[in-house]
């Protein structure tokens, strides 16, 4: 296929054709971006993670902290755990992925930066639980089938968090829309709090629990295996939480760029001003920005909770610390940035995980310190992230 | 926007008077408070809660040994949060609550340790139920005091039981960075090495949510068996992660282990989990039956770790007050003279068994039990086969017999 889709030419083609156009325009191409970002990502770091793990496995060159215990191979344990490496990078990558869209988002749209959204996330988490508690209690988590019960977690979480999203934006930020910049990022970092402890009191007097661990273990699809290969498996929450992203980052794409309500917010996100001029409704597009990425916050809640069991109120600060990164890795206000932002964020800290534990002088706490050495070196080179645009104007 | 300035200037203004008012009115008075300090919010507050219902119902039950000579006993809780900050400001306010004498806690040995520098400056006189890092006693407080067992003795009994009983020849070692499981971690690991044991990794983790970083390189290296040094809420999620990537190394864990959230998210993960326990299940104990009765028809739950042992702390505490008193003639006692008669005692009979300190406040034998998870369901907790026990005389003790 060779004919790229050209706009002014589309009116006259057969509706089969149009369907064609369409398909590849917004599906075949979004996935085949996100395959080919995982492929850069993934191939990237198995490399540097061989290399490395050739360099050193026998010789730590003179450098003390460099030295591994003589009874393993590194090059050998490398390339053991390589496969679950990228599994790890990947899944996280892509939780990360679908949080960072909701920083960019709003970003693009008003610059400035909702430090409330990592809350957003946690209540989908804990949204997630209760639909699965509530399902649990109805004995239907395991009649139902296991689609229905994810789609049903997504989809409350969804509607849930995207209403929550579009209530703070009206309550905490709007009002105050034409104050200086670090005003809204106050009452954003007011409103993270609140909600934390909100969750926190609110699960504590509902059902007097702080932790809460989905009961995945009553659905015997989560847990089934998925051999990849010789003593490679995975389970398929991990095969769920890689599918439900890339559908999500796809209709996003879709959303975005072929919607008319799409239209509007890049227009609104170019200039607020102009875009008013023309008709637009700016403060509707805001809060559909709003809607949007706190709905895509609320899903990826559920799928960081399938993947990791336990949600607590407290989980939305690290992962919207690193969200927020990968964000401004990939250029913030750029969404396919986010993406690929988010894939490498969760590659870089899976390969420096698997690595470090070999070095008894460093271990595993340095992961996070080693991950963030690599995005400020990024920076330094490209401030405006690998994808973003130059703007005059910054935070 | 006017009036809500008003509004809020009057609100702080009413927030200062009432804090002047409410105010400590010297200690003058004949009360007699105790508080019990250990974490009521957040992940730990199951441990944190049965501490502070323990020392409750203790006070309720038994406070007449104390109103009845003439003084009025309160209980006052506190929420140190599992959190080391938290801990020592709420030390400094009750040191300054005069009529605070002594204090039931803490379930963390990281926040007991700075938290009890505070007590110790003001001779408060700390029993702690669950505390078994070393450091707790081995700074030689004359105020500090556990009833529980230490984490040498602890880390070695667990130690015993894998390499005698589950026949490890490899095993990985993980904690939580904190004093506590940094600690037992450390004696776990130097006594599986001294037995032969190879030990493929030890590493501490702050994580308490996607535990991959930690589990890839584990799985990598396929060892027997893997000891967590820490506390439940975090171990759970990361025991459960472990499982579902395919690990199939038997799973180990000391004291932090022991409460029902353990079975609650940890799930099917954790059943055959072996874990080592300060606190022996209430079956053990002749007199633990009615108390496990009176707390639940108390506090409508089923008592969880450490409750029995902050009863039996509160139970010291008491009859040290009765004794401190006596002594002093019927008037209020002096917080070095409660942290004395503390100290003293001398094979007293408390719920969970018979207690006597040595000079450190560490109690002469500890017992440490090793216990199994037995099921998945945290009702059934309470019901965690008892798998062998160890008994351990402390250093003080043992240097003693040593000399004799």
């Amino acid at each position: 296929m060779t004919a790229v889709p050209n706009i002014a030419s589309s009116t006259q083609r057969s509706p089969l054709e149009a369907l064609g156009n369409w398909l590849l325009q917004y599906i075949l191409r979004p996935v085949l971006q996100i395959l080919l970002f995982v492929f850069i990502a993934g191939g990237s770091i198995s490399l540097l993670a061989l290399v490395v793990g050739f360099v050193l496995q026998t010789d730590w060159h003179g450098i003390d902290i460099l030295r591994v215990p003589a009874r393993i191979n590194l090059f050998e344990q490398v390339v053991r755990q390589l496969p679950n490496m990228l599994l790890d990078g990947i899944t996280i990558g892509f939780v990360y992925a679908v949080i960072a869209l909701g920083y960019t988002m709003v970003y693009g749209v008003l610059k400035f930066i909702n430090f409330a959204h990592s809350e957003i996330f946690m209540v989908g988490g804990v949204v997630g639980y209760e639909v699965m508690i509530r399902l649990r209690a109805a004995d239907m988590l395991s009649s139902l089938s296991p689609l229905v019960v994810i789609v049903l977690m997504i989809g409350v979480a969804m509607v849930i968090c995207g209403t929550l999203a579009t209530v703070v934006e009206r309550v905490a930020y709007k009002p105050l829309r034409g104050a200086p910049r670090l005003v809204p990022l106050i009452s954003a970092i007011g409103v993270s709090f609140f909600l934390t402890d909100f969750v926190r009191g609110f699960q504590a007097l509902n059902r007097n629990v702080f932790n809460m661990p989905y009961p995945t273990d009553q659905v015997t699809f989560f847990n089934e295996r998925i051999v990849l290969a010789q003593g490679v498996s995975t389970t398929n929450t991990t095969l769920i939480i890689i599918v439900s992203a890339i559908v999500m980052l796809v209709g996003l794409n879709y959303f975005v760029n072929a919607t008319k309500i799409g239209k509007g917010i890049r227009a609104v996100s170019q200039d607020q001003a102009t875009a008013s001029l023309m008709g637009i409704n700016v403060n509707l597009m805001i809060t559909i920005t709003f809607m949007v990425g706190g709905a895509l916050g609320g899903a990826a809640g559920v799928l960081y909770g399938l993947k990791t069991t336990n949600v607590t109120p407290y989980i939305g600060f690290i992962p919207g610390l690193k969200a927020f990164t990968a964000a401004v890795l990939g250029g913030i206000g750029n969404i396919t940035g986010a993406m690929l932002g988010g894939l490498l964020l969760g590659m870089l800290e899976a390969f420096f995980s698997a690595l470090l534990p070999y070095f008894p002088a460093l271990g595993l706490g340095y992961s996070d310190i080693f991950a963030f050495a690599v995005l400020i070196l990024v920076l330094l080179f490209r401030p405006t992230g690998l994808l973003g645009k130059k703007v005059d104007e910054k935070v | 926007m006017k009036t809500l300035k008003l509004f809020a200037v009057v609100a702080i203004l009413a927030l200062i008077g009432q804090a002047f008012v409410a105010a400590p009115t010297s200690a003058q008075s004949n009360v007699i408070k105790i508080a019990s300090h250990s974490p009521l919010s957040g992940g730990q507050s199951l441990l944190g809660t049965a501490i502070r219902n323990g020392t409750e119902l203790a006070i309720l039950q038994l406070g007449s040994q104390v109103t009845d000579l003439g003084f009025t006993l309160e209980f006052v809780p506190f929420d140190d949060q599992a959190t080391p900050d938290v801990g020592v400001a709420n030390a400094q306010n009750i040191v300054n609550d005069a009529a605070i004498l002594a204090v039931i806690g803490h379930l963390n040995s990281g926040v007991a340790l700075p938290a009890s520098e505070v007590y110790n400056r003001s001779d408060l006189v700390m029993v702690s139920p669950a505390n078994t890092n070393v450091n707790i006693t081995d700074r030689g407080y004359p105020t500090v005091n556990r009833l529980c067992g230490r984490d040498d003795a602890q880390g070695a009994a667990g130690a015993g039981y894998a390499v005698e009983e589950l026949k490890i020849e490899t095993a990985f070692v993980l904690h939580d960075k904190t004093a506590y499981g940094e600690g037992v971690a450390t004696f776990f690991a130097a006594a599986l090495e001294e037995a032969g044991v190879e030990v493929l990794g030890f590493e501490g983790t702050t994580e308490t949510a996607n535990f991959d970083a930690v589990i890839t390189p584990i799985l990598a290296q396929a060892p027997d068996l893997v000891y967590f040094g820490g506390i439940y809420n975090q171990a759970a999620v990361f025991f459960r992660q472990a499982r579902e990537k395919g690990l199939e190394s038997a799973f180990m864990g000391p004291d932090g282990m022991d409460g029902s959230d353990l079975a609650q998210i940890g799930g099917e993960a954790v059943v055959g989990l072996v874990y080592t326990s300060a606190a022996g299940p209430a079956s053990l104990y002749p007199a633990a039956a009615q108390f496990v009765e009176d707390y639940r028809a108390q506090f409508g739950i089923a008592p969880e770790a450490y409750a029995a042992e902050a009863y039996a702390a509160t139970q010291i505490v008491i009859n040290a007050l009765v004794n401190a008193i006596t002594e002093n003639g019927g008037a209020l006692p002096t917080r070095a003279q409660v942290a004395a008669a503390v100290r003293a005692t001398e094979d007293f009979e408390t719920v969970i068994g018979t207690i006597s300190f040595d000079d450190n406040g560490d109690p002469k034998v500890a017992t440490y039990y090793i216990l199994q998870v037995a099921s998945a369901d945290p009702e059934k907790w309470g019901e965690n086969p008892l798998i062998g026990s160890v008994q351990a005389p402390s250093p003080l003790t043992a240097k003693e017999m040593m000399g004799n």
